[in-house]
């Protein structure tokens, strides 16, 4: 009954009309939400105004439609529709284009750079190979090196310096039964330019007989001062003389560095 | 289609939004234009108006504060009263016209194409003088119901329920 009396009180008209003050207005607007049958009154209402001034409108020429639509730039017929359209798809066309040329672009730096990844890589790799190599070199050496000094078969023969270099000294690992004779040169100072360690083994009876077994090469290069030089059987002394690289036939007695006796 | 379909459409600014919107407004917005401003360039130009300003504000429009035909009336009635005040006439809305609405039909004479399907113009000539002019002033003009009551020497507390049986008089014709 409530919402009777206020549909009869005529509030609701006036609120069509756009003629209500805004905190009734508000009002209106609350009570339509709540109750449906103020809201289809409302709408009837609303109904019945536009009817009615609707047929009293004078004839509006379609010119009128054409000039506020070209005013609001809304387009209007077939083939300006597809014109529009194939604009759209040209854009999005084009978009579609520099989206994928950046995304070449940006794949491409991708693969240079995993690329230059791949190459520093590669040469930490080949670095780290090298070093493998050095110390598996070094390693064998210093077992070599190992093995020569704890062989217990080895006859070991001190060679003392001698006039030309007092303090040098060196170290013959001599296996009698093998043969094989390592010198143990790290006492004796980096030969000069030029020139090379030459290992002798001695004779001493009848009469003094050197036979050179072989030169120190590559000096610098071992670190652990241990060389392999070529068997003998029937040693007797060992001497380390200093001679023009690649050796002599004869020892250079002048430059004998050391020698000592088994 | 209903105001509540339309809105939506008109929010997306869909062009089919706006051709809706014309067919169904069009009509009735600018029988309260040609019954404020009789110069039918001047009211065509504040139908374009309007128009504009309805497509580009509605954005503005908010649904919990009244109908939207209600929202498009005020800026319709807004934009011919500043029609007619840019022109020269008196500021005061009360003497804008003597005419009412119904004198829309005299005028409209010389145009061919009109056609009352239901023939509410006929019924309207059997409304209550009162009727005409209260519909006139409080819906086609925008009075409140203080100037309305002044105007028509009407009590200030009968304008309103006066209104609504006016109303009722014309829901029962057309069955609304």
């Amino acid at each position: 009954m409530e919402s009777k009396e206020y549909i009869e009180s005529g509030i609701l008209e006036l609120y069509v009309y756009g003629l209500l003050s805004e905190s009734e207005n508000d009002e209106v607007a609350a009570m339509s939400n709540k109750n449906p049958e103020i809201k289809t009154e409302i709408l009837a209402i609303e109904k019945a105004i536009i009817n009615l001034s609707s047929s009293f409108s004078p004839f509006i020429s379609h010119s009128q439609f054409e000039k506020i639509k070209a005013q609001l730039e809304l387009k209007h017929g077939k083939v300006v529709t597809m014109r529009d359209r194939s604009n759209w798809s040209a854009y999005i066309g084009w978009a579609a284009s520099i989206l994928l040329l950046i995304g070449i672009g940006y794949q491409y730096s991708k693969v240079n750079q995993a690329n230059n990844q791949v190459a520093t890589i590669e040469k930490e790799k080949s670095k780290l190979q090298e070093t493998v190599v050095d110390l598996e070199t070094k390693n064998k050496q210093t077992e070599t090196v190992l093995n020569v000094v704890r062989d217990e078969t080895n006859t070991v023969v001190a060679l003392a310096g001698q006039a030309v270099a007092p303090t040098a000294k060196a170290k013959i690992y001599w296996n009698k039964q093998t043969q094989v004779v390592y010198v143990d040169a790290s006492g004796l100072p980096t030969p000069p330019e030029g020139k090379e360690y030459q290992i002798w083994s001695l004779k001493l009876q009848p009469q003094l007989t050197p036979t050179s077994i072989g030169t120190l090469a590559n000096f610098k290069d071992n670190r652990s001062k241990v060389f392999a030089v070529e068997k003998t059987g029937d040693a007797e002394a060992f001497g380390i003389t200093l001679e023009p690289a690649g050796g002599s036939p004869t020892p250079t007695m002048e430059q004998l560095y050391t020698l000592g006796k088994v | 289609m209903t105001q509540e379909e339309l809105l939506p459409l008109l929010l997306r600014k869909e062009e089919r939004a706006f051709t809706l919107l014309y067919d169904m407004y069009s009509k009735s917005l600018f029988s309260i234009i040609t019954n404020l401003i009789s110069d039918r360039e001047e009211a065509e130009d504040v139908l374009q108006e309007v128009f504009v300003k309805i497509w580009k504000n509605i954005e503005t429009y908010n649904q919990s504060k009244g109908r939207l035909y209600t929202w498009m009336l005020n800026i319709t009635r807004n934009a011919a009263i500043d029609k007619l005040r840019s022109k020269g006439f008196n500021n005061s809305q009360k003497n804008l016209s003597s005419d009412n609405f119904v004198h829309l039909l005299d005028d409209s004479n010389k145009l061919t194409n009109r056609i009352d399907s239901i023939g509410l113009r006929e019924f309207v000539n059997k409304l209550k003088p009162k009727c005409i002019q209260l519909i006139d002033l409080l819906f086609f003009k925008g009075f409140t119901q203080q100037e309305a009551s002044d105007e028509l020497k009407m009590p200030l507390g009968t304008v309103k329920t006066q209104n609504r049986n006016c109303i009722n008089d014309l829901r029962n014709f057309l069955k609304v």
